[in-house]
């Protein structure tokens, strides 16, 4: 039997330096495994390759397109005076005489050339940057957002994805946050309003090197952070050293498993297959539970 | 030499043939630029008044619409080509228009 | 000279092992670029000596002189990103969300806000221990990862190439989809996608595979740990036949390849026979197309 805890809504991110770490594989099977303790919203901000939805079975609740909002120039009203090339800052507006040019794919959104044109030739409106789905299953809310190709910017869409994560919430929920790989914007934007941070990484150079770097963004973040050693008994210790020496805890430890990658491959979740999987999950549910 | 790559294009020579006189921009500064290095490069194209470029495999996406919208035509197949080489070759035909 | 750049749309599908095999068997007649800068590794495999480094610029901070400040908020109310807020003395700039647009630096009625150029990371040019040379870079954690930095790795590897008259320059690329992977994938004659047969690794092939096309560049892919799933493996030639993407080769799972990394050796170093034969043969592959 199952018992519901009632608690405030608390954002955990799972994030890592390095690709292929198994943060996916995480983040799925923690909220599929917590919904049956507590509502979860699963949110996939991975949004140039996101792949949480390939492993969740729910149903479609809501979707629509998202937009990022760019000046768009209108030919009647302006007095050609060049102002919006002078004031972007990314070379997203280009003066050619009688021509403005906008560049979306540049433009970061700032309104400033909106703003400051003297004639109001450049009006702000929507252009399309991607996708938002969101599914249900019995208590697990699940959302993905999608960047469409050719898309440069992830931090827009992951910003907005994150909105609706926390509209939909109640102070019931728990939000576990599939961050995408890497320290840079996109990730920092996904942790930077997290109330913990779960650092996944491999027992390698690769796995020490990228956690190395991941643990000085979540530094400078000031974010609480611990970490989770997948594919545990290969490589060497070096990251059980580094961590021992900084005085970072390892929450969990996921032994090496190669039926883990046969299960993964096929979109199957496994925490309700393997044993050893599962416990691993129980001291990482401890830890959110705190 | 010219450069195959348009965007970041270290130098922009514009050559005027009726008074055969050749003016050079040095465009290094481009290296700079996060993005929008195409756009860029393309207006120092529009501001020079050139009614012809002469590139090696070509613009990109953004800086092909403003070299469009500039009047300004494009002709491929002259990277790693000197300077005169390509003239030359741009003189004799053997270089190809670049349509979006 | 010829351009080929290595990418995966999935991380961890054994990309940079693949490219750091590569840069050996291709030894003198390469140079090495490593654009995956937000999470360089390439260098823990070949043991550089970072002889030369140089701090790398991008984007800018907003900073606020509070002496100068009247208080009249307008910064504070035009900022898209809430990057500035005030604690009723002073007004402040949050590092983290600024994004570098100027806006409030040009509307302040008094002058007080200037922008500051950023260091974003390092950049370096590297003797390796295979004798070739590596050009790499590390972005700060944090950082914009725009195409700027990655843009740079590629210009310099190409100029040393030309310099020294080397034939290919072997460039490991980003992950994903976004900027960094486009600025990788421009200039490239050759680009090799590494997947895995997994159901994420054909939905990320497929969406990077976009991508490629519409630089239209040459494309081939390696199916790194075909025999974690047969099926999907059979899915994926079966795609990429049916998109003209060459196929280089099959690599089965093998723990050589942590065994490797965890020595700071390629695989081309570790003994292991079948999978030396496998990556030579792609090599060779390689550049019977590229040469053609």
């Amino acid at each position: 039997m199952t018992t519901k805890l009632q608690h405030d809504i608390v954002k955990i991110a799972i994030a890592s330096g390095k690709g292929g770490t198994g943060k996916t594989t995480l983040a799925t099977n923690l909220a599929v495994y917590l919904s049956a303790y507590r509502d979860i919203i699963l949110a996939d901000l991975d949004v140039e390759e996101p792949n949480s939805g390939l492993f969740i079975r729910a149903e479609k609740v809501f979707e629509d397109t998202r937009y990022k909002m760019m000046p768009s120039w209108i030919e009647e009203s302006c007095t050609f005076c060049g102002l919006c090339q002078d004031v972007c800052n990314f070379n997203a507006v280009l003066n050619l005489g009688r021509h403005i040019l906008v560049y979306p794919e540049l433009c970061h959104s700032c309104y400033a050339c909106s703003e400051m044109c003297p004639g109001s030739a450049l009006p702000m409106q929507k252009h399309r940057m991607g996708e938002l789905k969101h599914y249900r299953n019995d208590n697990l809310d699940f959302i993905e957002s999608r960047l469409d190709i050719g898309q440069e910017q992830a931090v827009p869409l992951i910003a907005q994805a994150l909105k609706y994560a926390v509209q939909i919430s109640d102070e019931k929920s728990i939000m576990i946050l599939d961050a995408p790989p890497g320290t840079s914007c996109p990730v920092i934007e996904t942790t930077k309003d997290a109330d913990k941070v779960i650092l996944v990484t491999e027992p390698t150079p690769f796995g020490l090197h990228d956690l190395k770097l991941a643990v000085e963004a979540m530094e400078k973040l000031g974010k609480e952070y611990v970490v989770v050693l997948n594919r545990f008994g290969t490589g060497n210790n070096a990251v059980e050293q580094y961590c021992e020496n900084s005085d970072i805890r390892i929450i969990a430890v996921i032994p090496d498993n190669r039926k883990v990658a046969e299960f993964y491959s096929q979109g199957l979740l496994v925490h309700d297959k393997l044993d050893d999987f599962r416990e691993s999950l129980d001291r990482i549910k401890d830890y959110i539970l705190e | 030499m010219i450069d195959e790559r348009f965007g970041r294009t270290e130098y922009v020579l514009v050559y005027d043939t009726g008074t055969e006189e050749m003016v050079s921009y040095d465009n290094r500064h481009i290296e700079n630029e996060a993005h929008g290095a195409g756009p860029k490069t393309a207006k120092i194209i529009f501001d020079s008044g050139a009614d012809i470029l002469i590139t090696g495999n070509g613009p990109g996406e953004n800086a092909a619409i403003a070299l469009e919208k500039a009047g300004v035509k494009i002709f491929t197949g002259a990277g790693r080509m000197k300077v005169k080489e390509a003239l030359e070759a741009f003189n004799n035909n053997k270089l190809k228009e670049f349509k979006e | 000279m010829k351009e080929i750049v290595i990418i995966s749309g999935k991380g961890g599908t054994g990309k940079t092992s693949l490219a750091a095999a590569l840069a050996f068997l291709s030894g003198q007649e390469a140079i090495i670029a490593d654009c995956d800068v937000d999470a360089a590794d390439m260098h823990l495999l070949l043991s550089p000596d970072f002889g030369q480094a140089e701090d790398f610029y991008s984007g800018q901070l907003a900073i606020i002189n509070n002496e100068s400040c009247i208080s009249c908020d307008l910064c504070r109310q035009k900022c898209r990103f809430d990057a500035i807020d005030t604690d009723g003395r002073s007004y402040n700039v949050n590092a983290i969300n600024c994004e570098g647009c100027g806006y409030c630096a040009r509307i302040c009625p008094v002058d007080a806000i200037t922008m500051k150029d950023q260091c974003a990371g390092e950049f370096y040019i590297s003797r390796t221990r295979i004798s070739s040379t590596l050009v790499h870079a590390k972005l700060a954690a944090g950082a914009e990862n725009s195409g700027k930095l990655v843009a740079k790795v590629k210009k310099e590897a190409r100029k040393l190439a030309e310099v020294k008259n080397k034939k290919y320059v072997i460039a490991d690329g980003s992950p994903g989809i976004g900027c960094p992977v486009i600025s990788s994938l421009s200039g490239a004659d050759f680009v090799i996608i590494v997947t895995e047969p997994s159901v994420s690794g054909i939905h990320d092939l497929k969406r990077v595979y976009e991508l490629v096309r519409k630089f239209d560049i040459r494309a081939s892919c390696i199916i790194n740990k075909y025999d974690i799933n047969p099926d999907i493996t059979a899915r994926i030639l079966e795609y990429i036949d049916s998109v003209s993407v060459m196929h280089l080769c099959n690599i089965p799972y093998s723990s050589s390849f942590t065994r490797a990394i965890t020595q700071g050796l390629t695989v081309m170093e570790n003994g292991y026979t079948e999978i030396e034969m496998l990556i030579e043969a792609a090599w060779d592959k390689i550049r019977k197309s590229i040469n053609n």
